[in-house]
């Protein structure tokens, strides 16, 4: 029986979600088209990470070494094509994360076999591929086919599937390592965390956040005043960071933080997939941007088609009114 | 230290009014402005800054029509010495895959011990071309750089995970290195100075002498065909208001009011 690889993601003894959400994608279709699900699972000591899988899927293919203890693109791209080839899996499902983007293109290409990168969607058509994904910021959606081949390679984008619940009693079957070596030309080395300190923005009940549409730094004060009369804080799209407006333990999205505040206000963000992953389950979302079509207003409650230089002073001032007049 | 740098010329779309066109199968791309891919600003800007520490070439290269050159005489203002266009009307329908092909023929003989691309593109957003280059060119990759030191013939690379999360590895040289946004902050390109890049010469290579074939380029050389392109459709669509900015933000003040945020 022709089998779907997942790729398990792990990073500091800790298996990440985007595996369980390939999994619910992966049983879908592996239901679909007859095939066997199976979680490929990669590092050193990680038969706890094998149990927990084992519950999601029927087999979990385990290979433990010394040498995939950190994530190490040479390493993994070593072992994957050696069970690739084995297998010849129809499909292996890896995460579109630092990690799968750091793997797969470069997997894909020693392989020649197909890769579509970001993908929303997937679909077996007999035994071709069909996916889904976004260009142009999530202005447009695109459907694609892979060039026919026997097996393909798909990147998956965080948080586009819901999580699969633990439903099954799998095998764990553990496959010696295809490594004689440590990886020649590529080497962890440590892990940075972020500096700790600042303004703990997943704290906050009220978040303001600016994104480039706010134009210049000379314009902060202007979004300051409003978050203040909000009593909240200024949260931001990873441009403002970037050009050091605000400091980064500010910056909402995949590569920054996951906020959950009671009101998100958005000003001059489009709506970037990387930054709705971090906020999108916010209470309430307002968000104001001048073009219509900005993917921002397919996660808020409430839009505004409008210049936020126009908005943000009337709104401060009808904010302190109203606080005026209850006391 | 010589450095080449892959950029590609990309529409602003963030701001911009998108329509697919009569084939379905692109957007119309009359009355876009096309610039410098956000991300490859980043890394013309980080191979410029490693030259002038410890000398050596800055070269740029693209694979785009000539419209593309506004892009590549940015890139020599901002202080690349050589610029390359590799242009050919087959190369029309190439994936990130089949561009990765064409920038290897045109690098493999080119002397150099660093290679950068953007971690991805603004438009398509693949994040391929970088480590599939590096692939064909059997050397080592990094994706989402935002720091870098060389020593030793290595580079020690602090590569962006998750939540602010970094690693650091060290990968041998030559090597291929993906920069992410933030790792520097690009200087500003007068106009006198890309008046001055006009004089600079473009190097523009052709199918042929890239020794290219037809079945390896365009849509026969690549792994994705597009089939149609569509608008999202809306899981959730957000309420609009209306009215003057008092009378917007008189509303938004009630509904703030309603759900005790005020
Ligand atoms: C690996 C990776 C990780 C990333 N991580 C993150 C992350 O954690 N967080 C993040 O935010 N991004 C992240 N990004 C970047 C992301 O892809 C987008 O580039 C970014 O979110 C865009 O920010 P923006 O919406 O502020 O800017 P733009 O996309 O440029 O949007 C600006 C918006 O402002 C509007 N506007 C302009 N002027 C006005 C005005 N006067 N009034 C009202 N509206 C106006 C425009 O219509 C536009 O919609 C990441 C990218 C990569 C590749």
């Amino acid at each position: 029986m022709k089998e779907i690889f997942i790729l398990a993601e792990h990073r500091r003894g800790e298996i990440r979600d985007i595996t369980f959400e390939m999994l619910t994608k992966g049983k879908e279709l592996a239901e679909k088209t007859n095939m066997e699900l199976a979680v490929v699972l990669l590092g050193k000591d990680v038969k706890e990470h094998a149990k927990t899988l084992s519950q999601h899927a029927k087999k979990v293919l385990l290979i433990e070494d010394e040498k995939l203890e950190n994530f190490n693109s040479e390493s993994y791209q070593k072992v994957l094509s050696h069970l690739i080839k084995e297998r010849k899996p129809l499909l292996t499902l890896i995460g579109h994360t630092s990690f799968g983007m750091d793997l797969a293109p470069s997997l894909a290409a020693s392989l020649n076999i197909p890769l579509a990168t970001d993908c929303i969607d997937l679909e077996i058509e007999d035994s071709a591929l069909m996916v889904t994904r976004q260009m142009y910021g999530g202005k447009v959606n695109v459907k694609a086919r892979l060039r026919q081949a026997e097996s393909y390679l798909v990147t998956v984008r965080q948080a586009t599937f819901p999580a699969e619940k633990a439903s099954m009693n799998g095998e764990i079957i553990e496959i010696p390592s295809p490594l004689s070596e440590e990886a020649a030309n590529k080497r962890f080395i440590e892990y940075v965390l972020p500096p700790p300190g600042g303004v703990d923005i997943t704290a906050a009940e009220v978040l303001v956040g600016i994104g480039r549409g706010i134009k210049d730094e000379s314009n902060l004060p202007l979004v300051e005043d409003l978050a203040k009369a909000l009593g909240g804080v200024l949260a931001c799209s990873r441009p403002i960071v970037d050009k050091g407006w605000l400091p980064n333990d500010r910056q909402v999205g995949t590569s920054g933080k996951t906020v959950k505040p009671k009101l998100y206000i958005a000003l001059g963000i489009s709506g970037a997939f990387q930054h709705v992953l971090g906020m999108k389950n916010s209470d309430l979302i307002i968000a104001v941007n001048k073009d219509p079509n900005a993917p921002i207003f397919s996660v808020a409650d409430y839009g505004i088609v409008e210049d936020l230089f126009k908005i943000v002073p009337s709104l401060k001032d009808k904010i302190y009114e109203l606080k005026a007049g209850k006391a | 230290m010589d450095i080449l740098v892959c950029v590609k010329h990309v529409p602003e779309t963030a701001e911009a009014d998108i329509k697919i066109d009569s084939t379905g199968k692109t957007i119309e791309k009359a009355g876009l402005v096309f610039d410098i891919n956000e991300w490859d600003d980043y890394a013309v800007e980080e191979a410029v800054r490693i030259k002038e520490k410890l000398g050596g070439t800055v070269t740029v290269i693209t694979v785009g029509s000539e419209d593309a050159n506004s892009t590549l005489r940015k890139c020599l203002a901002r202080g690349a010495d050589k610029a390359i266009r590799l242009s050919d009307p087959k190369f029309e329908g190439s994936d990130s895959y089949a561009i990765a092909k064409i920038l290897h023929k045109a690098i493999k003989d080119l002397p150099f011990d660093l290679i950068f691309t953007g971690a991805q593109a603004g438009d398509d957003g693949y994040a391929m071309v970088g480590p599939i280059l590096a692939q064909l060119l059997g050397i080592p990759h990094a994706t989402m750089v935002k720091k870098i030191e060389l020593k030793n013939g290595v580079a020690r690379v602090n590569r962006e995970l998750e939540g602010g999360l970094e690693e650091i590895v060290e990968v041998k040289l030559p090597a291929v290195l993906t920069i992410q946004t933030g790792i520097n902050e690009p200087r500003y390109v007068s106009i006198m100075g890309i008046r001055k890049a006009m004089k600079k010469e473009i190097k523009v290579l052709g199918m042929t002498e890239l020794g290219l074939s037809e079945n390896e380029v365009g849509e026969a050389g690549s792994w994705i065909k597009i089939e149609k392109l569509y608008v999202p459709p809306v899981e959730k669509q957000a309420e609009f208001l209306d009215g003057t900015p008092e009378e917007i933000a008189a509303k938004i003040a009630e509904i703030l009011k309603a759900r005790g945020l005020v």
